[in-house]
Order: structure tokens, then C-alpha cells, then sequence
């Protein structure tokens, strides 16, 4: 479905994502993990068009899509949410979500850009009243919004940025089942930006870990949280870091019971 | 329901006034309300979205000088002139903006870009002085056939009507735009370009549109001001002082409502004349400086307009309850 070849990104002197290249096939949840500045929201944004890539190929469902504005790769079925949400507070929550139904899908019918709005906040579990302000929204419903917002693009491909950060435990469990549920209700392929490992290993089908811009592993949950080069990326780079690998090595492999 | 009664009744009144009421200086005052108050919509159509254009000089300009060039060199009706003036200005506002949106200038530095825009069309328009008349000014010369040709009327009354009718035409345009799609997605670009295009917005072409229909109107409002005063000079419809004119009427009357822009026309027409009367020949420029310093304290103390913080206050209490 996606294929990335080669990509490269560079700000100035400073290669933020140096030759990556990886694959996502139709229907599965591929995991985004590494310590801060590895280049994984770099990543994102070259793969909804924020900013073009220095070099390499972005194909997506055969076409390629490497530079194209970001609202022609939207429109081409690739949704994104940001790590920090990035509501309009001008706007209703629904008013937010109509608005991504609308632009997101061609800008056809204002009709059909309610339904999915209707239905995105249904998902989600926000309220689909069309006055209900931003400002009641705490963290987690903002990020809820920030989701409801890309689903109602239409995507085939979810682009989940750090949707987790600022969470309590149960929150995150709640969160992470959601990407499940958006995955099998909705059939949409899922490519998931994460810093904390537990949650992700639960439900991820594959994970890939990059550092310093560099892919460093790929392969199941339960292989990439035993890699000795991802322990040690993480137990050298922050103590956070640390837990989250012990968590995750918990979670994916020793102790079948939590699944 | 009511609210579409209010606006029949209050609309039928002023189609009314002219027949009951023709103080030519008072309908004078009011042609001259109604034709600033539509140019100052055609601003806040971008000023309230976060595009603060500091340009729209330049705009009015075109338009007026464009009209009344074609009648004065080729005989073009301004039935004709008008309608390519718009274009020419739209064209402008494409050039100008087209490369801000492109490469992201907002903010501030759109403001100085579009500022040096109205500089540019005020010096052209002095520069090319034996076609335009300069700084002196230019007067579209009188109609010898059919003054409906040349839109050149002598009654206070039709040039009412009409001032009545584009100013109405504006106001359908801004409702138009509120209740469209692309509002939604102005209000989300002004706050977030970037989570705009996440969801799908093409931001370049929703504010280049936006730009340009407001430039497009804003040259119909100068093209109307020349017709109507049968006069016009680079001070009074180009240039950066008139630019800094229609933001001042406009953020005071308040950009974010439909009225807002005109009752800033209103506000600061009456003012500017009451001062002017008021103090006369007896000190020449004070009325300016009172002017000024009403200004700057409107701005200040009521950052949303007066009628937008009038309206503001009228629905507090019911936030109050709700809450």
C-alpha cells in the first residue's frame, strides 16, 4: 500500500532522516518508535506533504506522492493527526471535524461532509451536537478530536503521531484500543508514532525503530523489544526511555496474562 | 425568521428615505456612508479571516482610475470600465498575493508587503501624470448623450439607490461567504496553516480567493466613489492613507460582524464631519487630532469594534445562564 524508498531529509547541514526505507501493507498496524529527535515526525510530515523530502520515493497506492501539497495527499487518502493536537478553537468540535470532511474528501457535497462528521465523532466518543465548543475538551478529548478529525478525511492510511503523550494508564489503554477498532471497523492501514513502547507493543503488527534519522530494526513486537541495538538505543539515551523498553519487553513477550 | 423580517423592514426604510427625506447634504452624507461602508466589508471579507492587507488603497485606486481612464481616453462606458477595472484589480491582488501565500508570508510581513502595494499604485498614478492628472487629480469628463451610458447622474437620490444596492449586494456577498464551507476553512487557516491542509484544505487557493474577491470589490467601491463624486485624486482613493483609512473604519465599527465595517463607515464619517463643522475655520487640524485620539482609544478599548462589542455585551447574560 505505502512503499518508502530511499528517503531523506535534510534541514541545513542536519540530516534529520538519512535513507530510509520501509513498507506497509493493506490492513496492518505498522509501529513508529524511537527517542526523541530520531526523525519520526520528520517522517510524517514528508509523508503527508508538510515539507517535501530532500531525496527518495513516497509511493502510495501505486502513485507517487513525494512533494506533492499536503492537501492533494489528504485528498489521495492519507489522514494525519499531530503529536501535540491541533484543534481550531474559532470552530465547533463539529465544525472541526465537518470542515476535514469536507476538504478531506474533494470538496463535493456538504452533506456527506456532515455524515462523516457524524460518524467520526461517533467513533471517536465525542458529542455530535453541532455548538459544542473546543474549550470543554480536555487532553484526551483533544486528541480524540485530533483523530475524529482524520478519520473523517477518509483515509485509507492513518498517520497516528504520539496520540498517547499526556495520557493516564487507562486513557491510553482506551486510546490504543480505539486505533484497533479504527483498523478493523474501518479497514484503515495504520502507521502509529509513539513514544511509549508498552501501549504500542500490545498492538501493533510490526514495529520499525529508528534512531539518529536511521532505520535500526524492524520485525515483530516481540523480536525489536529483544534487539540489543533498540536496548540500547533506548537505555543510552533517557531513563523514560528505559522503562518504557522494560514495559514493553513486559508487555510483548514475559507476560502473556496483561494481553 | 424575525431576524429575516428585521432585515426586510430596515431595508425598506432606506429604499424609502430618498423619497421622503431629500436634504441633499444629508443624502450626500449617506451616498458617501453607503459606498465606504461596502469598501470597508471588501476589506474585513480578509481582515476578519487574519489577513490584514494594508494594500486596499491600491485597490480602490485601480478601480477608480482604471473607469475613469477608459471613459476619458477610449469612451468606454463604465458599464464596461467598471467590470474591467475589477479585473484588473483582481489580477493585482493575484500577482501580489499569489507569492506571500505561496512561500507563507502572514502576519506582519503580509501586512508590509500589501503596504507597499497602495505606495506603488499611488506613485504610478503621480508618475503617469499626463494621462492620470497626478497629484492634482482627475475628473471623468461629463457625458454629452445618455447618462445611464455614462453613469453620471445629477440626482442625490439614484446615486443613493445604487450606493443602497451595492452596499446591500456586499453585505448578501459576506452572508454568503459565512454560511459557505470556505469560512470554515479561513477561520482554520488564520489560526493553523498546517492543520488546515491536514485536513484537506488547499490553503494557497481558499485565501487567494478570498483575496481576490475582496480586491475585486473593494476596485468597485473606488470605480463607484469616482463616478459618484466626479472627482478623484490620489489622496482620496489610493495610497496608503486611504489604506489605513478602511482599516481604522473597519476595526472600529468591528471586523468579525456583518455590520461591523459599516457602522464603522457611519462612526467615522460623522465624526470626521461633526469635527469638521464643529471647529471650523477656528482651528484648522484640530478636528484631525480629536479624530486621531478617538481612534486610537476605540481601538484599544474595544479591540472587537463597537458593535461587535456591543453585541458581545447583549449576549453575555445568556453565556452567563448557560454556564
Amino acid at each position: 500500500m505505502l512503499v518508502v524508498d530511499g528517503l531523506v531529509k535534510r534541514f541545513g547541514g542536519f540530516t534529520a532522516v538519512n535513507n530510509v526505507s520501509f513498507k506497509v501493507d493493506q490492513g496492518e498496524i505498522l509501529g513508529l518508535i524511537g527517542p526523541n529527535g530520531s526523525g519520526k515526525s520528520t517522517i510524517f510530515n514528508m509523508l503527508s506533504g508538510t515539507f517535501p523530502p530532500s531525496a527518495g520515493s513516497i509511493r502510495f497506492a501505486g502513485t507517487e506522492i513525494a512533494g506533492l501539497p499536503p492537501h492533494r495527499i489528504i485528498n489521495s487518502g492519507i489522514g494525519r493527526t499531530f503529536q501535540i493536537p491541533r484543534p481550531f478553537r474559532r470552530l465547533s468540535i463539529f465544525e472541526n471535524v465537518a470542515l476535514a470532511g469536507y476538504y478531506g474528501q474533494g470538496s463535493h457535497s456538504r452533506s456527506k461532509a456532515d455524515e462523516a462528521a457524524e460518524r467520526a465523532l461517533a467513533m471517536v466518543g465525542l458529542p455530535t451536537d453541532r455548538t459544542a465548543s473546543v474549550d470543554g475538551l480536555g487532553a484526551a478529548g483533544l486528541k480524540k478530536l485530533e483523530l475524529a478529525k482524520a478519520i473523517a478525511t477518509g483515509p485509507k492510511l492513518l498517520l497516528a503521531d504520539e496520540s498517547l503523550g499526556g495520557l493516564d494508564e487507562a486513557e491510553m489503554d482506551q486510546a490504543a484500543e480505539m486505533l484497533r477498532k479504527i483498523r478493523t471497523e474501518l479497514g484503515i492501514t495504520i502507521i502509529w508514532v509513539e513514544h511509549i513502547m508498552g501501549v504500542l507493543m500490545r498492538v501493533v503488527d510490526r514495529v520499525m525503530v529508528l534512531d539518529h534519522g536511521e532505520k535500526i530494526s524492524e520485525g515483530l513486537p516481540s523480536a525489536v523489544s529483544h534487539d540489543p541495538r533498540v536496548i540500547e538505543v533506548y537505555l543510552g539515551t533517557d531513563a523514560h526511555a528505559t522503562q518504557a523498553t522494560a514495559a514493553a519487553a513486559a508487555a510483548a513477550g514475559s507476560d502473556p496474562a496483561r494481553r | 425568521m424575525n431576524k429575516q423580517l428585521a432585515w426586510g423592514v430596515g431595508l425598506a426604510a432606506l429604499v424609502a428615505l430618498p423619497f421622503v427625506y431629500r436634504d441633499p447634504y444629508h443624502l450626500h452624507i449617506l451616498v458617501l456612508i453607503l459606498i465606504w461602508s461596502f469598501a470597508y466589508t471588501s476589506w474585513s471579507m480578509m481582515g476578519r479571516f487574519g489577513l490584514v492587507s494594508l494594500g486596499h488603497g491600491g485597490f480602490m485606486g485601480v478601480g477608480a482610475y482604471v473607469t475613469a481612464l477608459l471613459w476619458n481616453h477610449l469612451g468606454v462606458s463604465p458599464w464596461i470600465g467598471i467590470p474591467a477595472a475589477m479585473l484588473c484589480a483582481g489580477v493585482l491582488a493575484l500577482i501580489v498575493a499569489y507569492p506571500c501565500f505561496r512561500f507563507r508570508i502572514t502576519g506582519h510581513y503580509f501586512a508590509l508587503v500589501t503596504l507597499a502595494l497602495s505606495g506603488i499604485v499611488l506613485q504610478i498614478i503621480i508618475a503617469t501624470r499626463d494621462y492620470t492628472g497626478g497629484s492634482l487629480g482627475y475628473t471623468p469628463e461629463r457625458t454629452k448623450g445618455s447618462h445611464i451610458v455614462a453613469l453620471q447622474f445629477d440626482d442625490k437620490v439614484v446615486w443613493y439607490l445604487i450606493a443602497l444596492g451595492i452596499w446591500a449586494g456586499g453585505l448578501a456577498i459576506w452572508y454568503w461567504i459565512d454560511r459557505s464551507m470556505s469560512r470554515y476553512a479561513m477561520e482554520a487557516i488564520s489560526e493553523d496553516e498546517d492543520a488546515a491542509a491536514a485536513a484537506g484544505v488547499n490553503v494557497t487557493a481558499e485565501k487567494l480567493r478570498i483575496t481576490v474577491l475582496s480586491a475585486v470589490m473593494t476596485a468597485m467601491a473606488g470605480a463607484l466613489y469616482g463616478q459618484y463624486q466626479m472627482f478623484i485624486s490620489p489622496d482620496t482613493v489610493s495610497g496608503i492613507a486611504v489604506s489605513l483609512q478602511m482599516v481604522f473604519a473597519a476595526v472600529v465599527g468591528g471586523i468579525y460582524v456583518a455590520l461591523g465595517p459599516t457602522v464603522g463607515a457611519i462612526i467615522t464619517i460623522l465624526l470626521a464631519e461633526v469635527l469638521r463643522i464643529g471647529f471650523g475655520t477656528k482651528a484648522v487640524g484640530w478636528d484631525n487630532l480629536v479624530y486621531g485620539v478617538l481612534l486610537v482609544l476605540f481601538i484599544i478599548f474595544l479591540p472587537k469594534g463597537i458593535l461587535g462589542s456591543l453585541l458581545a455585551w447583549l449576549k453575555s447574560p445568556s453565556k452567563h445562564r448557560d454556564g
